[in-house]
């Protein structure tokens, strides 16, 4: 198993580069539009509320696979070329976005109803409110559920795979299928993977308690 | 809790180990006289490629010039009960398959390559295959040279032969690899690269199925097929060769290839049948 290590490392690195890049890209922008789609979710405007709860479930029920192949194989055939590592990262962010937005809706919701009518009743505008008031307390509750949405997403990251995105499992396959030693290679990219999450996992855990 | 970690972590450690042990352990035993006794080959074949093993969507069963010869082959082996049971592999699951004993041969388009003999034991070739390339017709690309430069991107199935000489014969290209010949003929018609690149007998079906696409560049390499067993059973080894040897000269191999490559413009059955 050592040897299928040291005679791929290039590729595994590489694939591990690209698996940490692509979820760092998608980390970010999922969250951005997670957190903007549940405002917009529980917004006081009727029509907002509509748009953001079509986003969610039209992203949050369709695979991941599809929405990436969505962007891999149609868009070229109409407007621009899409590389597989773009097509897999947007695919990714929109996807995890769906799920983000439904954890943050639910933390926003589990903060009583007094605290806006609190803090509007002592002067202050509506985004204030959300920003100082509800959000900093939503977020402490929907840290667990976040955790286990970047988690997924770091695991989610394989569907680079398929669309030729350089990651981690594309060259596992490459190496498996190369060198024959199937088992030992995916072995090797399972503790890839658990050298990412593992840590990530535990700082969550941290997190959660140095809130509470 | 450091304690309840450690713990933690030496499970998983063990269960990893112990993932392994099993995958690694496997039968030891004559492929020929299981296959005598049950009366039926299990074929590892294709399902994805057209001529060679296709599912097809009407019957429900996978058809092509792999599957028919597998039954002439089975009945050539077995007598006229002789069953041929077939599985359906991926380039991917081809040779795990074959070692842990869940299929007795791979006939999947397998070309005879030295790395792959330390894993499996390959009979003589029943399909001299070479390689070619398959573009849009209104393409400019007429050999794998005008691939060797930068900016060119080849599409290849990862694993095969072909994604390993591409970088050979065009080492400027960009190769992009997919999991089937399927998706990888999608992203061609996506553009995301300029030729598809594989062996000229997958690549002929694949442009009967889509319009618009002509094979170029002739067989930049002879890459024969052979059929696979588990590596030490030579005894089912020669029994194949026998067998097909026997299919040669009564010419049931001259009509199946017929059948299946008889009228595709471009590719020369000669050639294939060099052995």
């Amino acid at each position: 198993m050592i040897g299928i290590l040291t005679s791929h490392w290039s590729e595994f690195i590489t694939g591990f580069g690209n698996t940490i890049l692509c979820s760092l890209i998608a980390l970010f922008f999922s969250l951005v539009l997670g957190i903007g789609f549940a405002l917009l979710e529980v917004a006081p405007i009727k029509f907002l509320r509509i748009i953001a709860k079509i986003y969610i479930e039209l992203f949050r029920n369709i695979p991941l696979l599809v929405i990436t192949m969505v962007f891999y194989l149609v868009i070229p055939q109409f407007f621009f070329k899409v590389s597989g590592f773009v097509a897999g990262t947007i695919g990714l962010s929109l996807y995890t976005s769906a799920f983000i937005a439904e954890n943050i809706r639910a933390g926003i919701n589990s903060v009583g109803d007094g605290q806006m009518e609190g803090a509007l009743s002592n002067g202050m505008t509506y985004t204030q409110a959300m920003r100082y008031v509800i959000l900093p307390q939503a977020m402490r509750i929907v840290i667990p559920p976040l955790g286990n949405q970047f988690i997924n997403l770091i695991k989610n990251s394989s569907v680079l795979a398929f669309v030729a995105g350089f990651d981690l499992m594309y060259q596992a396959d490459v190496v498996a299928l190369s060198s024959f030693q199937t088992i030992n290679t995916y072995v090797i990219v399972g503790v890839f993977y658990l050298i990412l999450t593992l840590p990530l996992s535990y700082y969550m855990r941290y997190l959660e308690k140095k809130l509470n | 809790m450091p304690r309840k970690r450690f713990k933690a972590i030496f499970l998983a450690l063990i269960s990893l180990i112990f993932f392994i042990l099993t995958a690694c352990s496997r039968k030891n035993t004559n492929t020929y006289q299981n296959i005598k006794q049950s009366n039926k080959i299990v074929w590892g074949v294709k399902a994805d490629t057209r001529l060679f093993g296709l599912m097809s969507i009407k019957t429900g069963k996978i058809e092509g010039f792999e599957i028919d010869l597998a039954n002439a082959l089975t009945k050539e082996i077995l007598g006229k009960n002789g069953k041929a049971e077939f599985v359906q592999t991926t380039t991917k699951s081809k040779i795990p398959l074959l070692k842990n004993g869940n299929i007795d041969a791979v006939l999947a388009a397998m070309t005879i390559t030295p790395e792959r003999k330390k894993e499996v034991l390959f009979t003589k070739p029943y399909f001299n295959a070479g390689q070619s390339l398959l573009v849009p017709e209104n393409s400019k690309v007429k050999t794998v040279n005008d691939l060797n430069k930068k900016g060119m991107v080849v599409l290849a199935v990862k694993g095969t032969t072909a994604a390993i000489n591409i970088a050979k014969f065009a080492p400027k290209a960009k190769v992009l690899e997919y999991d089937d010949y399927g998706q990888a003929f999608t992203a061609l018609k996506a553009k995301q690269g300029q030729a598809l690149t594989t062996d000229s007998g997958i690549l002929a079906g694949l442009a009967k199925e889509g319009k618009g696409y002509k094979l170029v560049g002739g067989n930049f390499t002879s890459d024969p097929y052979g059929i696979a067993v588990n590596k030490g059973q030579k005894e089912f080894a020669s029994k194949l060769d026998v067998a097909l040897q026997n299919l040669r000269q009564n010419g049931t191999y001259n009509r199946l290839l017929k059948k299946w490559f008889g009228n595709i413009p471009g590719f020369s059955i000669k050639f294939t049948q060099q052995n």
